[in-house]
């Protein structure tokens, strides 16, 4: 198993990671570990595996290997309790409940009571404003605040964001950076994201995937200083990291 | 003119009935995406439960409004217990395996016909109702039988129910985002399963209900009973698009007053002209009236 760091305590450790999907083998063995604090970016093209990477991590698709969280085994647990032992999930694709208001998508992601509605509020001040709204007519800034603060609601050690800023206007993508970056100090983050600029702003560490295997671990700034690296697992120039 | 009144007022009776079944139907559906064949034999566990139980307190409670009331919770209560084992039993273990859900729920459909026709007989069994209940009552001249007005206050207690459970309550509130997305309910750290029993259980009592509602309509009760309102239940939950309460109520009741109309004033040909509605909306709307994902609107 590789390991991002060695002085840092481990939160997230996955070792032997398959995932089938229909006939394509997407995982291939992927085995990385995520240190406690901080953003840990998983990098890789488009179609190498990141965002079945994070499902499988919820046991939101059928997966073989091992899953620990906090040296928990959580292989064989079902989608709700993992989530239940302090995870929080932005989807890639929003996935807020269009046919629910704001603050209905919000009372669902409840748990366990405690929730940072003055947190939530206090980091997008919109939400409180459009609470009676129907999510679904919100634009794709403001549902991504909403997938954003039902993960930050509850008092979750790990966040698993899956492209938080993609399809977002430059100032929206630097507000939500903004957020990840205070949110970072609440929980562990694991982040996919395209944005290299996002990414060299918020990540600590970075695991880079390539046709289902992890193929690079380490520091960010390591990473995105590499312009091979960069060119042959991301497809982008050293300027890319700078987009 | 009173002849209209009379077919306007029986068809929303005959609606309320669909209306009934199909709510149950259409929530299963819309968070479960299972086509609940055996929705019917609920419908026959709450006329029969109903039936037996007043049979077994006659002697007991010479009154027949006590015992028919008594009879009735007993029969909504079998309903609802029976639907909840069915999910828990049944469909649980074969969670999205959809195909065998289908098997599973036909073959339930038939062996509970098939189980109720070995205990019971083939025939009809005279349903208990206190009599007032078959008297008429005059409105515009047509004189409508009570039962009519019974189970369209029946329908809309039940819809009322439905929409104060969909929205003030938070399993309500985990039906309504499960209809949506049921993957991401759970990604919120939300057991499903559980709203699937209650669910279940919910359409079992709305079924049960319209269960007793046609042994009064129909004076009786046959084993096969279930099966042949399930047809037509189906039918609303398609018009009324699936998973929306709201649809499948607009639904039932244009199903009902077409079929009504229709049969008086085409000789007979009601039943068609339901599935020609169906076709009609089908082509027109593949989604149903409420359009897709509306489960409360």
């Amino acid at each position: 198993m590789s390991s991002v760091t060695t002085e840092r305590r481990t939160l997230v450790a996955v070792e032997g990671l398959n995932v089938y999907l229909g006939q394509s083998h997407v995982l291939q063995g992927v085995s990385f570990a995520v240190p406690e604090g901080g953003v840990t970016a998983l990098l890789g093209r488009n179609g190498v595996g990141k965002t079945t990477t994070l499902r499988a991590l919820m046991g939101l698709v059928p997966r073989r290997g091992r899953v620990l969280l906090g040296g928990e085994d959580i292989t064989r647990l079902p989608t709700h309790s993992i989530v239940r032992l302090g995870i929080g999930y932005v989807p890639e694709d929003r996935d807020v409940f269009a046919g629910l208001t704001v603050e209905e998508n919000l009372r669902l992601a409840e748990r366990n009571g405690g929730q940072r509605y003055e947190l939530v509020y206090e980091l997008f001040p919109e939400l409180r404003a459009r609470g009676r709204q129907r999510a679904g007519t919100l634009s794709g800034g403001q549902q991504q605040m909403v997938a954003i603060a039902r993960a930050l609601l509850n008092d979750n050690r790990l966040l698993l964001i899956d492209e938080p800023t993609k399809g977002l206007a430059p100032l929206i993508v630097s507000a939500v950076a903004e957020v990840l970056d205070r949110a970072s100090e609440l929980a562990t983050i694991l982040l996919v994201e395209q944005n290299l600029g996002v990414v060299q702003r918020l990540a600590r560490d970075a695991i880079v995937l390539d046709q289902g295997q992890v193929v690079h671990t380490g520091p960010a700034k390591e990473f995105l200083g590499d312009p091979a690296r960069l060119r042959r697992f991301l497809g982008v120039s050293g300027d890319g990291a700078h987009a | 003119m009173s002849t209209f009144v009379l077919l306007t007022i029986t068809g929303l009776g005959l609606g309320a009935m669909y209306f009934l079944i199909a709510s149950g139907l259409s929530l299963i559906y819309g968070l479960m995406g299972i086509l609940n064949f055996a929705h019917g034999a609920f419908l026959t566990v709450g006329a029969y439960a109903t039936w037996w139980s007043s049979d077994k307190l006659d002697a007991r409670i010479e009154s027949i409004a006590p015992r028919f009331l008594i009879s009735v919770l007993i029969g909504l209560v079998a309903g609802m217990l029976v639907a909840a084992l069915v999910e828990l039993v049944l469909i649980r273990p074969l969670y999205l395996r959809h195909i065998e859900q289908v098997l599973v729920t036909v073959g339930l459909s038939l062996a509970l016909v098939a189980l109720t026709q070995a205990i019971w007989g083939p025939t009809e069994k005279p349903f208990p109702a206190p009599t007032w209940i078959y008297d008429t009552t005059t409105v515009l001249d047509a004189r409508i039988p009570n039962n009519t007005f019974l189970e369209v206050a029946a329908a809309v207690v039940v819809l009322a129910g439905l929409l104060a459970f969909l929205r003030f309550t938070r399993y309500g509130l985990i039906v309504r985002a499960g209809v949506e997305n049921r993957a991401m309910v759970t990604a919120l750290g939300i057991d499903v399963k559980k709203a699937f029993t209650l669910v279940f259980a919910i359409g079992g009592v709305a079924a049960a209900t319209a269960g007793v509602l046609s042994g009064v309509h129909f004076g009786s009760v046959d084993p096969h009973q279930g099966t042949a309102l399930l047809i037509f239940a189906f039918i609303v939950v398609v018009i009324g698009g699936l998973g929306s309460i709201l649809g499948s109520a607009a639904a039932a009741v244009i199903v009902g007053l077409v079929q009504q109309w229709v049969n008086y004033y085409s000789s007979g040909v009601g039943d068609l002209s339901v599935v020609l509605l169906l076709a009609l909306v089908l082509l027109v709307r593949p989604s149903g009236l409420a359009g897709k994902w509306s489960v409360a609107h």
